[in-house]
């Protein structure tokens, strides 16, 4: 088994399955809270699968995407923090 | 052997991922689900990106590499100590197992201050006394 199919047999489809498992935690979660901490997890995710994708390809290009999900994943966080601690409703 | 070493990280990474992810769909409240997606994750997203930066072996994508995760390890706590403080003012209960509420009476939780307990209950007396003077005030200004 090569590098290549390696990456593309067994890992990518574990990071696949996790990101999976993560989706079921951001439709259940019980708390705004959960949905936002399991969208973060779905972008980290995405970071490592497209940084396994550009192995496969042998494109570093696709690295660049990956900077500004990192980005993006902490500005989301950061700005539900905010906004959720000036709303002083319980709801969902 | 840069091979056997791309084998190795990916492998690891992955699995610290998919820990990540089971952690978060098993731990029973939010604060350990927190707990586990910045740890977990953080290391997995990392050993996965090092063997991106082996196989390239280019000193463009290297550093790339290293800002990538660089900026991971130092935002994922921000992020998570925000969140979870936030989570802690919307009211979201503990796990009935978890033993020990640090946090517990020392937040105010209108004016999103932290102080400790001694200090709230000095304000507190402080609060009391200037209303008894207050009101003996008041009552000698009727006299």
């Amino acid at each position: 088994m090569s590098l290549h199919d390696y990456l593309y047999y067994v890992i990518l489809p574990i990071l696949a399955i996790s990101s999976l498992a993560v989706f079921v935690r951001f439709v259940k979660g019980p708390t705004i809270v959960d949905r936002v901490v399991a969208l973060d997890l779905i972008i980290t995710l995405g970071i490592g699968e497209i940084a396994i994708y550009s192995i496969i390809n042998n494109k570093p290009t696709f690295l660049d995407i990956a900077t500004i999900l990192a980005l993006i994943a902490f500005l989301g966080t950061v700005a539900f923090a905010y906004y959720l601690e000036k709303r002083d409703k319980k709801d969902d | 052997m840069i091979d056997i070493s791309i084998y190795i990280l990916s492998t690891l990474g992955a699995i610290f991922a998919m820990l990540a992810a089971i952690g978060i769909l098993r731990m029973p409240d939010t604060y350990l689900r927190i707990s586990v997606t910045t740890k977990a994750a953080t290391l997995g997203i990392g050993l996965i990106l090092g063997a991106a930066a082996l196989y390239f072996g280019d000193f463009s994508v290297s550093t790339r590499v290293q800002a990538i995760i660089i900026f991971i390890v130092l935002t994922a706590p921000v992020g998570a100590h925000l969140i979870g403080r936030t989570s802690y003012f919307l009211g979201n209960k503990m796990w009935k197992n978890s033993v020990v509420d640090d946090l517990e009476n020392k937040y105010d939780k209108k004016k999103h201050k932290l102080l400790s307990e001694d200090v709230q209950k000095h304000r507190r007396k402080e609060e009391q006394k200037d209303e008894e003077d207050e009101r003996k005030k008041a009552e000698e200004d009727k006299w």
